[in-house]
């Protein structure tokens, strides 16, 4: 332990009855500080929030240099040291519930008849009354993405009586996207996703504004789209939007209500709201690029962005009437399987370099660089390219002529069950377990390796001819471009 | 707390000029007795914070430090802090109540429209619950308002 001083700021003296500095033992910064607070407690209250952290505008100073420039609390100290504690002076307007765009606090809205029947069941409620109700149609709040998440959101904040939602997606609906997103019918499938959102919003409340931008989310449009919306509800599925998604709102000082889903699991939380954590306080850096499957590649339990969509408008009103406590330094995680939902605290993050005190991020940067995409798309690539492939076509009649072929499946048992190619004598070896079965093969056969789409096959080829396998192909698109080219009878999936 | 007249339009011109962004700025001057303050020089400084300086302000610690050590050589002390709240009222918001020290003076200038109001000053409870409204009293001392180095370093 080290003898070090801590002078105590003027204005803190009143808490140590005028004393100007303490003399305490400690090997740390942050336990020097706990010293000095044992013996004057009254200090405590100036120095550290109500969760025990060092307030984020109270910065130590180890003789002349921040410490949060060194190892933050756990900068060591030495015999004769000087700690001060120096303010950052910060401070601000008083929060609106939402901090309305331009123009809409003033705007006058009122409620015809017919829309204090529809909304009865909310106005009659004290916590929401006639004056929560115009709240809520002076609201405006952009859905980033109109699918799985963008459907809860988008049928529940209309029903609710949001005056303008704004959708940007650019996507078509696929047969496959019904089995979870709402907002789309049977007869849609085909349509603009923001199409259909329109039409089925438009059948929940005629009295809500949409506006659509098909386009995708970028760092060019970003901070103009969320300018004219007071909050964002994001139902993006990927990294490079989020991070986007969230630096676009802590830069224009908009709340983003986050979800996001993956097979059995979802997340909520409220990021960027007046003194809250963001994104990155939380998630500082994305995970590498394809590790973290999208729910296409992955899949997602249909009922579970109905649960997660769900949170997030619930969490949209509360912060439009300002009513509750929201879940801005929560973070919300869901497990439908075990039915469990778990709390975590999430907080600001002072070196956030987007919300912190000293952010690096003042623009909008390139996302997709940020998430490592193309150095992932360029790997995949150069893997592929140095791959032998065959088209389904060729297979088959490779096949037919009766040329010996061995066709390895290495998808995973639950997909074999769903469609396979075992009638032209496909067999099944799993990705993970084809290095332990590869004494199953046979190096002189000519070996054709397939999967869904092709990825994984490619994966299973690189594994083989390391380990000594020369006649190896791999079959282009997977069993999917098979039932394009060969047989349209297969399901997709 | 004392203050002289020009240094109550200094504040409240600096309020204008900023909006609808925030400005900010030391109070440095001395203490009378237990409870009086008298603020004899208005320091400008840039809002420092990053986006948002529209509700919001930041002096970061360097600054802080700064303007406590240019204090000191003339013989003053750092009594406290100006900020404007354009198109809000003068009264402190829960984040000023959150980033904020007793003892200290807060003066905000309210400015609606880009028209600036009256200030008010506030102190901090010495149990963080509230601000405590303490009346401006001004003195037309003609004091020259130009605030040299010490506004040029700080802005850097």
């Amino acid at each position: 332990m080290s003898n070090v001083t801590i002078r105590i700021p003027t204005a803190l003296r009143g808490a140590t009855g005028g004393t100007a500095s303490v003399e305490v033992a400690a090997d740390t910064v942050g336990a020097a500080l706990e010293e000095a607070v044992v013996i004057h407690p009254a200090l405590r209250a100036h120095l550290y929030d109500e969760a025990g952290a060092l307030r984020n505008f109270v910065h130590p100073y180890l003789n002349q240099e921040s410490v949060r420039r060194q190892q933050g609390a756990d900068t060591p100290v030495s015999d004769g040291d000087l700690v001060t504690i120096v303010p950052s002076i910060a401070g601000g307007v008083a929060e609106a519930p939402v901090a309305h765009a331009h123009g809409s606090e003033t705007a006058a809205v009122d409620l015809s008849s017919e829309e204090i029947h529809r909304y009865s069941r909310h106005v009659i409620m004290p916590e929401v009354g006639m004056e929560g109700q115009r709240k809520l149609k002076r609201a405006r709040v952009l859905m980033i993405g109109a699918g799985g998440l963008g459907s809860p959101l988008g049928l529940y904040l209309a029903a609710a009586g949001v005056g303008k939602l704004g959708i940007v997606d650019f996507d078509i609906v696929d047969a496959s996207n019904l089995q979870r997103q709402l907002l789309h019918g049977t007869d849609d499938v085909g349509r603009l996703k923001l199409d259909s959102a329109r039409d089925r919003i438009g059948q929940v409340n005629p009295y809500v504004e949409v506006e659509t931008y098909e386009t995708r989310l970028t760092s060019e449009n970003a901070l103009e789209l969320i300018a004219d919306y007071d909050l964002v509800v994001d139902g993006t599925d990927n990294f490079p939007t989020r991070y986007l998604v969230n630096d676009a709102c802590v830069l224009t000082g908009k709340p983003n209500v986050y979800g996001s889903i993956f097979r059995f699991e979802g997340q909520v939380s409220v990021f960027g709201a007046p003194g809250g954590p963001c994104y990155r306080c939380l998630f500082a850096a994305p995970p590498p690029a394809g590790l973290v499957p999208s729910c296409a590649e992955g899949g997602v339990l249909g009922v579970l962005p109905g649960i997660i969509g769900s949170m997030q408008a619930l969490e949209a009103i509360k912060l439009i009437l300002g009513k509750g406590r929201s879940l801005a330094g929560r973070l919300l995680l869901f497990d439908a399987l075990e039915l469990e939902w778990r709390e975590l605290n999430v907080h600001k993050d002072p070196a956030c370099p987007v919300c912190g005190e000293h952010p690096t991020i003042t623009e909008l940067i390139d996302y997709e660089e940020f998430c490592g995409v193309p150095q992932a798309r360029q790997a995949e690539e150069e893997a592929v390219g140095n791959v032998p492939e065959i088209t389904p076509t060729e297979l088959k009649s490779r096949v037919d002529r009766g040329d010996r072929v061995t066709i390895v499946d290495v998808r995973e048992p639950h997909e074999w069950d769903i469609v396979n190619l075992g009638a032209f004598g496909a067999r099944l070896i799993p990705l993970g377990s084809i290095v332990e079965r590869m004494n199953e093969l046979d190096t002189a056969d000519d070996i054709v390796l397939q999967c869904r789409s092709g990825a994984r096959s490619t994966k299973a080829l690189h594994q083989l001819r390391a380990a000594g396998f020369g006649r190896l192909t791999n079959l282009k698109g997977g069993i999917l471009a098979w039932a394009d080219e060969v047989d349209p009878s297969l399901p997709k999936y | 707390m004392l203050i002289d007249e020009s240094y109550v339009a200094l504040i409240r011109r600096e309020g204008a000029n900023a909006y609808p962004e925030e400005c900010c700025g030391f109070l440095l001057g001395a203490f009378d007795g237990d409870d009086g303050v008298r603020v004899t020089w208005v320091v400008p400084v840039a809002n420092q914070r990053q986006g948002e300086r529209r509700r919001r302000y930041l002096i970061p610690p360097e600054a802080f430090l700064e303007a406590e050590t240019e204090a000191a050589e003339a013989g003053l002390a750092v009594v406290g802090f100006y900020h404007s709240h354009p198109d809000h009222p003068s009264v402190p918001s829960e984040f000023d109540r959150e980033h904020a020290w007793p003892w200290y003076r807060y003066v905000i200038v309210p400015v609606s429209s880009g028209q600036a109001g009256r200030p008010q000053s506030w102190r901090l409870d010495p149990d963080r619950a509230r601000f405590i409204e303490e009346e401006i009293i001004t003195t037309h001392a003609a004091q020259d308002v130009a605030s040299g180095d010490l506004q040029e370093t700080a802005r850097e």
